[in-house]
């Protein structure tokens, strides 16, 4: 808990305060501006159709040429015509989704080179036991929530699909929230996420999938700035029942740096209910400096992985015990707190 | 198929055959060996022929059809007359209405009081999950709807399974299955997702792509045939069962495999473009269609393979491809796309190769 009363803003040298500002400010304006990550390109290529397409040749052509390397064009030429394929493809609406709308095509080749920059060159995200997730069969990852907005989850998301051998997708389950709202439930439902249910949950470990769920929901990801990495409420434990139930491993995951990225100094409750959500945060730049107020503090993240719980050892029946259930659940939450205040301990400061 | 000769000189009464898939399942039934008879009934004469079948002129909302059950003593009565759209251009959403729920109660009525009748099947539909954002992704026979449909075709289903339920449980010696069928499509289906898919330009809703899943015509034709028959070895043919073909599609991949260029709306004015078509007579774009093209609906047919033992020859993205064949080239046909496409590939590797 040491660290967590050390308020970083201000008190840092300056030396030290300079390049996480300039790193926000460039990284800030645009998503799209970041990290020219060569990944990035033919997906984007891909995305942005026609003139994107003609623009990025020209530059391929133009880069190849002072180079002046073989190897390279070629290189170029295989990208080309694999963006070429993967255009074709969408064009023609020859891809598959799954029954949760899960597009795996889109999420592998776009959206995940887009999120890849902001896991690697912006929350600079430690990924550590990622081996405690299982190469196949279902798993359940229990983590904890904050940040004001889910960006947690995605980096979760990416962290595991980047460094796990199998290269596996957490399925993430979702608030209802994100299912109400126009482009972001299309997008949600494309990366894989389904809505935070019991029947969705038991469905995906059923079919053998990774899911992962953040039981504190909205208590977790709303709480004030001062509350930062004390857990909430688990919800009422039915992540354990799932998984009981589907005899899946819990996997406890801690998550360390999300907390800052936008300080909740206040919460709106009138703004919030005319809106109709959950809360209606209130950070040092945002609402105040307009849009600007969206660009997350570039802080150093760690996700940690814990050892899995196994589930399989228990009856049938004793997915409906009460008792079995709350021990569990709590022994998850005290696994993810005691992670997070000994990764606490260990992190330098909050931007390195 | 273990069918038995048992039941000699079946009758057999299909109601709603004026509409394609009606007649068509007429045809098909006639053709089954121990079926001796089939009597159709509509309240209008159908436009198409049905093979040799009976056609009583009766309408269902009325109790003469107790008389018509009866008389020819019938003992499998097939009831398709549960629609969301009036057959015709003249019908109003009101008949259709009655139809579907004064109409099931009359039937159901004299269904309970002639002691003949052995087997009901009802032409249910996936419109009773209603479709919500706080809805499971994939709905089971069981799942309870988080927001039951406040009216239209829906709520009429609602309703309709609710008497089909209190029938079951009044007369326990009739098997009862009820087939909850997804988005019905196929070269002749003249279903209202049909008519949606049939127009030029899509109307969609800004940032949702709704999951989609359809049953081709055959597949509808050829479960409730194995409905109306006597079960299978080790199969039970009464219950509830989703029917669905396999897999998903999503209205985006659906319009580009068609061929047709969407057009997003905001949410709230979609409901306007919706009763503009509507009063337009363009087609039938009520709320809950406009609900199921902003959050989709996907159902589990697990039990329609393992219970009911029956597979669909056609996948979801097969009886969208049967369909588009039937409907003709859109304007950005997938094809003329891919060659695009293509040709731009093939400019591509020349250019930098000159450099």
């Amino acid at each position: 808990m040491a660290d967590a009363k050390v308020i970083p803003f201000g008190e840092e040298p300056r030396a030290k305060r300079r390049p996480g500002r300039t790193a926000r400010g460039r990284t800030g304006r645009v998503p799209t501006a970041l990290a020219p990550v060569p990944a990035q390109r033919e997906e984007e290529r891909a995305r942005t159709g026609q003139e994107g397409r003609q623009e990025q040749a020209g530059d391929g052509a133009a880069a190849g040429a002072p180079a002046g390397a073989a190897a390279g064009a070629g290189g170029w030429e295989r990208k080309l015509a694999h963006g070429l394929n993967f255009l074709r493809r969408r064009v023609t609406g020859e891809y598959e989704v799954d029954d949760f709308g899960y597009d795996q095509e889109l999420t592998d080749q776009v959206i995940m080179s887009l999120l890849r920059p902001f896991k690697e060159k912006y929350f600079r995200v430690e990924v550590k036991g990622i081996e405690n997730i299982p190469e196949k069969g279902a798993a359940l990852i229990v983590a904890n929530h904050s940040g004001t907005l889910p960006v947690d989850g995605l980096m979760l998301q990416v962290a595991v699909h980047d460094h796990h051998p199998a290269g596996r997708n957490v399925r993430m389950l979702a608030a209802d929230l994100v299912f109400m709202l126009p482009l972001i439930n299309e997008l949600s439902r494309k990366l894989g996420h389904t809505l935070a249910c019991t029947e969705d949950a038991q469905t995906l470990l059923e079919r053998g999938e990774v899911v992962g769920v953040m039981p504190e929901g909205f208590k977790g990801i709303g709480k004030p700035f001062s509350d930062r990495y004390k857990l909430q409420r688990f919800g009422r434990g039915g992540f354990v029942q799932t998984a009981l139930r589907a005899g899946a491993p819990i996997v406890p995951c801690s998550i360390v740096g999300a907390e800052e990225i936008y300080p909740m100094l206040g919460n709106s409750k009138t703004v919030a209910r005319l809106l109709g959500i959950p809360y209606f945060p209130l950070t040092p730049s945002w609402p105040w400096l307009g849009p600007l107020g969206l660009v997350p503090l570039p802080t150093k993240w760690t996700i940690q992985f814990g050892e899995p719980i196994p589930t399989d050892g228990y009856s049938p029946e004793a997915a409906d015990d009460p008792m079995l259930m709350f021990n569990l659940t709590d022994q998850v939450r005290e696994t993810i707190q005691h992670t997070l205040y000994k990764l606490l301990v260990q992190r330098r400061s909050v931007f390195f | 198929m273990g069918r038995k000769a048992l039941i000699l000189g079946k009758v057999v009464l299909v109601t709603g055959v004026a509409r394609q898939l009606g007649g068509r399942f007429v045809r098909r039934v006639q053709r089954e060996p121990d079926v001796d008879r089939v009597i159709g009934v509509d309240a209008v004469p159908p436009e198409h022929h049905l093979g040799g079948a009976d056609f009583l002129r009766a309408d269902i909302r009325h109790p003469t059809i107790g008389r018509v059950l009866a008389e020819h003593s019938v003992d499998t009565v097939i009831h398709m007359d549960v629609n969301g759209t009036p057959l015709g251009k003249r019908g109003s959403r009101a008949s259709v209405k009655e139809t579907n729920v004064i109409g099931t109660m009359q039937l159901l009525g004299a269904c309970q009081k002639t002691p003949s009748v052995k087997r009901l099947v009802i032409k249910s539909s996936t419109n009773v999950y209603g479709s919500a954002p706080r809805d499971p992704a994939v709905f089971t026979e069981s799942t309870p709807p988080k927001s039951l449909p406040s009216g239209g075709f829906a709520k009429d289903v609602v309703e309709v399974e609710g008497y089909v339920r209190g029938f079951a449980r009044r007369r326990p010696d009739v098997a009862v299955c009820v087939l909850r069928f997804a988005n019905i499509l196929g070269p002749c289906a003249d279903s209202p997702l049909a008519e949606y898919f049939s127009l030029p330009v899509l109307p969609t809703v800004l940032g949702f792509d709704p999951r989609l899943q359809f049953v081709h015509e055959d597949d509808a034709i050829e479960v409730l045939r194995m409905a109306a028959g006597e079960p299978a070895r080790s199969t039970l043919n009464s219950g509830t069962f989703n029917i669905a073909g396999d897999g998903v599609l999503l209205l985006s991949q659906a319009a580009r495999r068609l061929g047709r260029p969407t057009l997003p709306f905001f949410l709230p004015t979609v409901t306007w473009v919706g009763s503009a078509l509507r009063s337009v007579g363009a087609l039938d774009f009520s709320p809950e269609q406009v609900r199921l093209l902003t959050h989709g609906r996907v159902v589990e047919t697990t039990q329609m393979r393992e219970t009911l033992g029956f597979r669909p020859r056609y996948s979801t993205p097969e009886a969208f491809a049967d369909f588009a064949r039937s409907r003709g080239p859109g304007l950005l046909p997938p094809e003329t796309l891919a060659r695009t496409v293509d040709r731009i590939a093939a400019l591509m590797p020349a250019g930098s190769g000159q450099n």
